[in-house]
């Protein structure tokens, strides 16, 4: 047991390495120069050069990967070459903007999805079963950004319920803040719900026709209570996996909903420093999110290792 | 992910009968069908030429002449979306096809050889998928610039992986069985028996996930676009429709609602057609999925 | 369209009163597109820098005002020599910096003498080139000594990078801007808004404005309905100028169209052949529709230009009708140039509404004579190495929005890789000139040039389109440089 998880991660410590020089290696062939984009137009070709100097950007490639990955290890993030401020402290910012952003989006898909899931495979095959999935097949096809853009003109430019995009900060109150944070999540949530509604009737359907189940009913327990109490709560590994998955691509798939939104949250930090070619910005948070993505990978097989040691050998 | 090999037992009538039967599987395929004709059509005969801008013509709403109305340069909208079409069939269909070509071998290999291989192999590709796969997108377009073909290779890449995965669960499973070990007894090498026993076998399975992920791939070469980095002008695409559409949403409604109809529904369609096909090749998918 | 409507006037209804309680306020929230990367202008190019500290957070010992005209700004006066090479300026007394230290000659020395030092990164080094010396006289007395007449030099003094920094405060402008204005930073939330608030200590007159901030909106799409819902009530330069006729037949909205000196124009790059054949260049000037390039590319306001100068400015000559549009001609000139059967080029464009948008017309428009043009679109960041610094291109579009600045036609390596002599004497000698009217001789004689000869094609001088709420005063029409100066802005009833 022990064995496996030091090897498991071994391994996970090895993936970050190499993703560490994949995204080193992508921004350093990144074309266009940091330090003309400051200076602009009319800045000579000597100053441009003094900047790269002042900005380190003329040291050999090796020492600078060091340097940075070096950083990293002691959590040091590095300086934005655009904002000239710690990388961490950027980070902090905005991750204010998009954690709670992707919690609420993840909890309106769960909010939504069980009791659909629930729904459709306690009516397997009838009529509410067929509307729901065919529901749930709109919601998979619907683009995100253009459902955003329907959210936005009817909910903040015709009715006015909320605002049609920013983020005013938490300091703003709290009910303030989580206003501007409603129609991003919704327009995040419907797809991610869609699919999770999708797997969680599947899971259920699965497990309601396990042995158990049948005995349980046999017993004469309600259905309402087996569905409830016995099936959902042993369908949910396969429901927790997705929800796993859906939070590491919230946190950092939002991009195009945070520029429709113009929300100041991580990913359109990261949009913005590749066009401003904030190198180091670009590269610590794609590790950042690489790392955050691999831990959740982490957790959910050490969880099923513990939960069901067959799986050891095979994964 | 376990597969049962139910073909050989039904005849063709029989699997043709359930298919006709079955309801996903029938609108899926006609949406599908309808899409690609579409598409098709375009390259023939469209209402109006779609690289010629008739700026005089601009923002005109739905008629009888302009079926969806133009849009800011005067194109047809109905044009656009034909020839539109085009691009995004082509876009999935060859970044699907990259993924299969490329995952599909990686995936038999790592089940055939197993042990240290496959461990390596799995590894990688949990390190691809470590990747938000829109932001890398973006960073591949940034690097090689934006235009079709390298939205082609950014969305290729990502699903390399899915392939990967799915043909190497799917061979592992084949592998155990008596079939296989009497192939092996025969003195059929690795390499034989994966393409002659193993992928015949787990060839519906990849079916099921290529619909899948052409309908992934139409998605995300829609959000590629919307950004600005997919196909460029002259071409037409749906997601550069609607970006042009966003800023006029009051004003032409028209110019966002058709094209992103046009996304739905061909998503749908293939969303549609995978699920029909699940149920009718895999009785027991019907329930799982 | 009926029912879009009748939902919008009720939405429109219920907005107004919705809203009538909020009057005579001393806050404001204006948008802008991109964020600045930090707030000094004597450090970076961004146009964002100076759009929200010119005039607000920094003054110059000129200033420019809504009309590209110079007016006193912390010198109240000044005197020019004989010989135009010297100019003493008279500074304002009592002005403090918004740390709380005392401005003074002393500052003024110091900011100009950084600004041309040698390890300088002002982004407008140039405008300093002709500085030899600076001295404070006394306190309240500069004199600014130049190595020849400049007919430009209280402009250029008035120009965003010009800015006064205060000797002990420069250094930590680009986190915390320490300047001379009636507004001074509260807080900077990246990536969301900037908050400058009313300086109580301002040495002139007072703004009316207790409060501003700027919004970062990035998305032309999310910029109408920010302004719809009420989040913004100034946009100084509208990115969605397609949303223009909604907006202007909205009562709650002014929407207010001013000059920029943005001339857009297609750039050619003079030495790579074909383009380096003047008929080429006649050919691609007598292609191109003008008209339906600004219907396209600014809704169809921008004015047309024949020549790199803005309409708005003394001296400008109307120079459009030299190639008009005429396919026939057109196809002329390309077989004059032996490439009757047309060719294929590239053109790259960089991430705005004028360049990507006229950028397809062209495109379509060049399709009539047979040329073939590939969109390339680019960021900013390859926009600048590839094109700017490697002239790694056929052709681009791009708005030169610097004043003055149809010198840039003479500066060898520029990246239109133009060189006519005849061009650069005139330059030369207009640089030397102070009278007036020989000085408006030359520019004009200048736009002929560049008009006759195409190094680029002139597209249009790009509008400014502000949209604010009717009930605000006192914002800029113009842009003669791109500043949102808010000394005079106030809401009324």
């Amino acid at each position: 047991m022990t064995a496996y998880f030091v090897k498991r991660l071994i391994i996970a410590a090895l993936t970050l390495v190499l993703a560490s020089m994949v995204v080193f290696a992508v921004m350093e062939i990144l074309p266009g120069d940091p330090a003309r984009l400051m200076l602009g137009l009319n800045a000579s070709a000597d100053q441009v050069e003094q900047l790269r100097n002042q900005m380190g950007l003329n040291a050999p490639l090796v020492l600078r990967y060091l340097h940075w990955a070096g950083g990293l290890l002691s959590l040091d993030f590095g300086r934005s070459y655009t904002y000239s401020v710690p990388v961490i402290d950027l980070v902090r910012e905005r991750i204010a903007v998009s954690l709670p952003l992707a919690l609420i989006a993840l909890a309106l898909s769960t909010i939504i999805a069980i009791p659909v899931g629930v729904f459709s495979a306690s009516r397997q095959g009838r009529a509410g079963d067929t509307l729901a999935m065919g529901a749930a097949q709109l919601g998979v096809a619907v683009p995100n950004f253009w459902f955003a853009l329907m959210l936005i003109y009817l909910f903040a430019v015709w009715l006015h319920l909320v605002p049609a995009g920013g983020f005013p900060g938490w300091s703003a109150g709290i009910w303030t803040a989580l206003k501007s944070l409603l129609l991003p999540a919704v327009a995040l949530a419907l797809p991610q719900a869609a699919i999770l509604a999708r797997v969680a009737r599947s899971a259920l359907i699965e497990v309601l026709n396990e042995d158990y189940i049948r005995t349980a009913r046999a017993k004469g327990l309600p259905y309402r209570a087996v569905l409830w109490r016995h099936a959902l709560r042993n369908a949910m590994i396969p429901v927790l996996t997705i929800l796993g998955l859906q939070f590491a691509f919230l946190l950092a798939g939002t991009i195009i909903i945070e520029n429709v939104f113009y929300l100041p949250g991580l990913g359109r930090l990261i949009f913005q420093a590749i066009t401003q070619r904030d190198l180091i910005v670009v590269e610590s948070i794609v590790m950042l999110l690489v790392a955050a993505v691999i831990l959740i990978n982490l957790i959910v097989d050490f969880s099923y290792a513990v939960v069901d040691p067959r799986l050891r050998g095979r994964q | 992910m376990t597969m049962r090999i139910d073909l050989p037992e039904e005849t063709l009538a029989g699997v043709l009968a359930k298919a006709f039967g079955n309801r996903s599987f029938v609108i899926g395929l006609v949406i599908t069908l309808l899409v690609v004709a579409v598409a098709l059509v375009s390259f023939l005969w469209t209402p109006s030429d779609v690289t010629r801008l008739v700026i005089a013509d601009k923002t005109q709403s739905p008629s009888h002449v302009h079926w969806f109305g133009t849009d800011h340069f005067g194109r047809d909208i109905l044009s656009m979306i034909m020839v539109g079409a085009r691009n995004s069939i082509a876009v999935a269909l060859v970044a699907v096809g990259i993924g299969m070509g490329i995952g599909v071998p990686l995936g038999a290999f790592a089940a055939a050889r197993g042990g240290m291989v496959d461990e390596a192999l799995m590894r990688v590709n949990d390190l691809v998928f470590a990747f938000p796969a829109l932001l890398s997108a973006i960073m591949i377009t940034a690097i090689f610039g934006p235009g079709a073909v390298n939205a082609i290779i950014a969305i290729g890449i990502f699903n390399i992986p899915v392939f990967a995965r799915v043909a190497r669960a799917g061979a592992l499973a084949i592998w155990p069985r008596e079939f296989i070990l009497a192939a092996r007894a025969a003195g059929k090498g690795m390499t034989r028996i994966s393409i002659e026993h193993i992928l015949p076998n787990i060839a519906t399975l990849l079916l099921v996930q290529g619909t899948i992920q052409f309908a992934l791939g139409i998605l995300a070469e829609a959000g590629l676009s919307y950004v600005g980095l997919g196909a460029q002008p002259p071409m037409p695409s749906w997601g550069r429709m609607l970006f042009d559409a966003q800023t006029r949403m009051v004003t032409a409604p028209w110019m966002a609602i058709f094209p992103g109809m046009a996304i739905v529904i061909t998503v749908l369609g293939l969303n549609l057609l995978g699920d029909g096909i699940a149920d009718i090749l895999d009785p027991k998918s019907r329930r799982r999925r | 369209m009926k029912l879009w409507k009748t939902i919008l006037a009720a939405a429109v209804l219920s907005f107004v009163a919705a809203t009538s309680a909020f009057a005579a306020r001393t806050d404001l929230t204006l948008g802008i597109v991109l964020e600045p990367p930090h707030l000094d202008p004597t450090a970076g190019a961004a146009a964002a820098i100076g759009e929200i500290t010119y005039a607000n957070v920094f003054e110059g010992l000129t200033r420019i005002d809504d009309n590209g005209q110079v007016q006193p700004g912390l010198a109240e006066s000044w005197a020019v020599s004989d010989d135009g090479k010297v100019y003493t300026f008279k500074l304002h007394s009592g002005v403090k910096f918004h740390d709380g230290s005392a401005f003074s000659a002393d500052d003024v020395k110091f900011s100009l003498d950084r600004a041309r030092a040698k390890d300088s990164l002002n982004p407008q080094k140039p405008l300093f080139a002709h500085i030899t010396d600076v001295t404070a006289v006394d306190p309240a007395t500069v004199k600014v000594t130049l190595d020849g007449p400049q007919g430009n030099f209280l402009y250029d003094m008035g120009q965003v990078a010009a800015v006064i920094v205060g000797k002990g405060s420069a250094d930590g402008n680009k986190d915390k801007p320490i300047g001379t204005g009636p507004f001074k930073l509260d807080h900077w939330a990246k990536g969301s808004e900037i908050t400058l608030v009313k300086n109580p200590d301002y040495w002139g007159t007072p703004a009316a404005l207790d409060k501003a901030t700027f919004r970062i909106v990035p998305d032309a799409a999310a910029a109408v309905p920010a302004l719809l819902s009420g989040d913004i009530q100034a946009f100084a330069n509208m990115p969605a100028q397609d949303a223009l006729g909604q907006l202007q037949s909205d009562p709650r909205f002014s929407v207010v169209i001013g000059s920029t000196e943005g001339e857009t124009i297609l750039s050619i790059n003079n030495k790579k052949p074909p383009f380096d054949k003047l008929a080429v260049r006649q050919a691609l000037a007598s292609a191109i529709d003008r008209s339906a390039i600004i219907d396209a590319a600014s809704n169809g306001l921008g004015k047309p230009i024949g020549s790199h100068f803005s309409p708005g400015d003394a001296g400008y000559v109307d120079l459009t009708g030299v190639y008009p549009h005429d396919i026939a001609k057109a196809k002329e000139y390309l077989k004059e140039a032996g490439l009757e059967n047309g060719f294929s080029a590239t053109i790259k464009l960089p991430p705005v509404p004028y360049a990507r948008d006229g950028g397809q017309v062209i495109q379509s428009q060049l399709k009539d004579i047979g040329i073939n043009l590939q969109i390339i679109p680019v960021e900013w960041a390859e926009w600048l190495s590839q094109v700017f610094t490697n002239k790694d291109y056929d052709l681009t579009i791009v708005s030169h929005v610097e004043p003055n600045d149809i010198d840039i036609y003479s500066r060898p390596g520029y990246y239109f890789q133009y060189d006519n002599p005849k061009f650069n004497d005139v330059i030369k000698e207009l640089g030397a000139t102070v009278d007036k009217d020989k000085r408006l001789e030359l520019l004009g004689a200048a736009q002929k040039i560049l008009a006759h000869d195409v190094p680029a094609i002139y597209l249009f001088e790009l509008p400014k389109i502000g949209v604010w709420d009717a009930k605000l005063q006192g914002m800029w029409t113009n842009w003669p440089i791109e500043a949102d100066d808010l000394t005079k802005v106030k809401w009324t009833d």
